[in-house]
């Protein structure tokens, strides 16, 4: 509505067209804020991988950043990890369990976890402990003008504050998306074999075959995007966060939200992409 | 102009031509051009809103401008890459309205962070310039180890003014020095504007409504007036002077500001609300 409502002059009656075209105004005036908004955090990334690739953050930074990112997530990674493992046998038991086919719950199990919920829970996590604060916590230096004295300071912010936490998100989330995945596959294992009583061997073996290689790299490629995708959006919200406590609140929000959406959409594209891939290489497993 | 001192030399070390600044729709700075001389000490007055902060931003290239040139020993910031840019910058020293300290880093850091990041010293000789740096601004040894919270007010201003000396620049710029202290502080921080001034001879720019303080410390004063109460054609800059001169200037508008009186000016706030309530009963 920011178009049409600016002066204070009394508006004639809304007819049917009126309200049509304001319609489509509306529409358009919401797509152009899309594209300058994409257009504005591409240009971001793209400072951002200069400003990596131009000069390397400090050790002490870089190593602070990862720990904070990377170590300390690892044991709520490593929780959800677990639960969504027995969650998936708990619910898969009884369908299986009408085939015949309870052996076999850990390669459904397994692929799930290395697939798909290994990377999109290690992700959904990094983006709900730690794109939130960096949101946040860059969104409190913007408004304090902390970012503005690192660079009256002839310091970069992008290469400062951006590259570090970028380097951190890229280089940990494989780690943390393999700890999910064998927390899952531990869960999982765990409660067929104790707690429902599958036979351990039968389950074990099936297991060990079904999975292969590409399946832990399909995992492991995808969470690099997501990531990525974490730290630019996080980073973009703080640096652009508006005045005020609401300020920070919203930056934080919209940066999960945000980075959520985001990793949900590259999920389904790199999976389309990469099953692509995968039977192009190797065209036999079609059949 | 108030080059009062003869051995101010006339090449400008600042210099804005035609600046303006827009914030969507907001118009902030409109044709501001401004000559700092090399070694003077100009205050920026004006009420809150007018763009004084907007203009102090402006110079250092981190308020984008929407039209103009902003120079700094005759050349363009607009034409430097970030290279050339980082090392205009080091040249400067800014001293934040509420300091802008890193609240993550202890003091001695954030006094150190230009030294370190610009390699011009390890740490342990960093550490002792620090010390040296907060003993001019009369703090002890003992605050290095303090995060920025544990500081008053006054203590975290004088930090803020360490850490722009860190760098020993030629330009330091001021953004609301004195704001939010009790008196007593307000002048120590005056006297310490004074003191760099006289010990480095730097230009500086103080961007202020405290008049006391800009009476005191400045060679020249300079009056911004927000744009949205001005006629199309009016210079926002309403005045440029000495000192003396904006005390005995015959604009209201100055004369009123020195000497801290409303004058008119509640009267037009009721008339501004008058008019927009009329406007949309009207609608």
């Amino acid at each position: 509505m920011a178009t049409a409502h600016t002066t204070n002059e009394p508006r004639p009656p809304r007819g049917y067209f009126r309200a049509l075209g304001e319609s489509v105004a509306d529409l358009g005036d919401v797509t152009l804020h899309s594209i300058d908004a994409l257009g504005d955090i591409s240009l971001f990334a793209w400072r951002t991988l200069v400003w990596m690739v131009a000069r390397m953050p400090r050790r002490d930074t870089l190593v602070a950043s990862m720990y904070q990112i990377g170590v300390r997530s690892l044991p709520v990674v490593a929780l959800t990890g677990t639960f969504i493992g027995m969650v998936l046998a708990v619910q898969a038991y009884h369908q299986f369990r009408g085939f015949g086919m309870e052996t076999r719950l850990g390669t459904m199990i397994n692929l799930s976890m290395y697939r798909e919920l290994g990377p999109v829970l290690a992700a959904t996590m990094l983006a709900g402990r730690v794109g939130s604060a960096i949101a946040a916590e860059l969104g409190t230096m913007r408004i304090t003008e902390q970012i503005d004295a690192l660079a009256s300071m002839g310091a970069n912010p992008v290469q400062y504050l951006v590259v570090p936490r970028f380097l951190s998100c890229l280089l940990m989330i494989p780690s943390l998306t393999i700890m999910a995945m064998f927390m899952g596959v531990v869960g999982g294992g765990f409660y067929c074999i104790y707690i429902l009583g599958v036979d351990a061997h039968h389950y074990l073996t099936n297991s060990q075959e079904s999975v292969q290689t590409w399946d832990l790299f399909y995992g492991v490629f995808k969470s690099f995007f997501f990531g990525a995708a974490i730290a630019i959006i996080s980073c973009y919200r703080g640096f652009h966060c508006a005045p005020g406590a609401e300020g920070v609140g919203r930056a934080a929000t919209s940066s999960f939200v945000q980075s959520f959406v985001v990793i949900l959409v590259l999920d389904l594209s790199l999976s389309i992409l990469l099953d692509k891939l995968y039977f192009t290489l190797w065209p036999e497993a079609l059949y | 102009m108030a080059s009062t001192k003869p051995e101010v030399a006339a090449e400008p070390i600042v210099e804005l031509r035609d600046v303006c600044v827009e914030f969507g729709p907001q118009r902030v700075l409109r044709n501001v051009s401004l000559q700092v001389p090399r070694g003077q000490t100009l205050a920026v007055i004006g009420e809150s809103g007018c763009g004084k902060t907007v203009l102090l931003k402006t110079v250092l290239g981190l308020q984008p401008v929407t039209s103009g040139e902003v120079l700094f020993q005759g050349e363009r910031l607009a034409k430097l890459d970030d290279k050339q840019l980082t090392a205009v910058r080091t040249k400067f020293g800014f001293v934040f309205q509420n300091a802008a300290l890193f609240d993550s880093m202890s003091i001695a850091d954030n006094v150190a962070f230009p030294l370190v990041e610009h390699r011009r010293a390890t740490r342990e000789e960093a550490y002792q310039l620090v010390h040296e740096r907060l003993a001019e601004v009369g703090l002890p040894p003992g605050v290095m180890l303090k995060k920025p919270a544990e500081l008053s007010g006054g203590m975290r201003k004088r930090v803020g003014l360490a850490r722009a000396l860190a760098m020993r620049p030629e330009v330091l710029l001021y953004d609301e020095p004195t704001t939010g202290l009790d008196p007593i502080m307000s002048d120590v921080i005056n006297e310490l504007i004074i003191r760099t001034k006289k010990k480095y001879s730097v230009t500086s720019i103080i961007v202020t409504h405290d008049m006391h303080s800009a009476l005191k410390v400045a060679d020249r004063l300079v009056m911004l007036f927000p744009v949205t109460r001005l006629e199309p054609d009016e210079p926002q800059i309403i005045f440029d002077g000495t000192p003396q001169e904006a005390e005995n200037s015959r604009d209201d508008r100055v004369s009123q500001f020195v000497r801290g009186e409303a004058g008119k000016r509640i009267d037009e706030m009721d008339q501004q609300l008058q008019h927009i309530y009329d406007s949309s009963m009207g609608a």
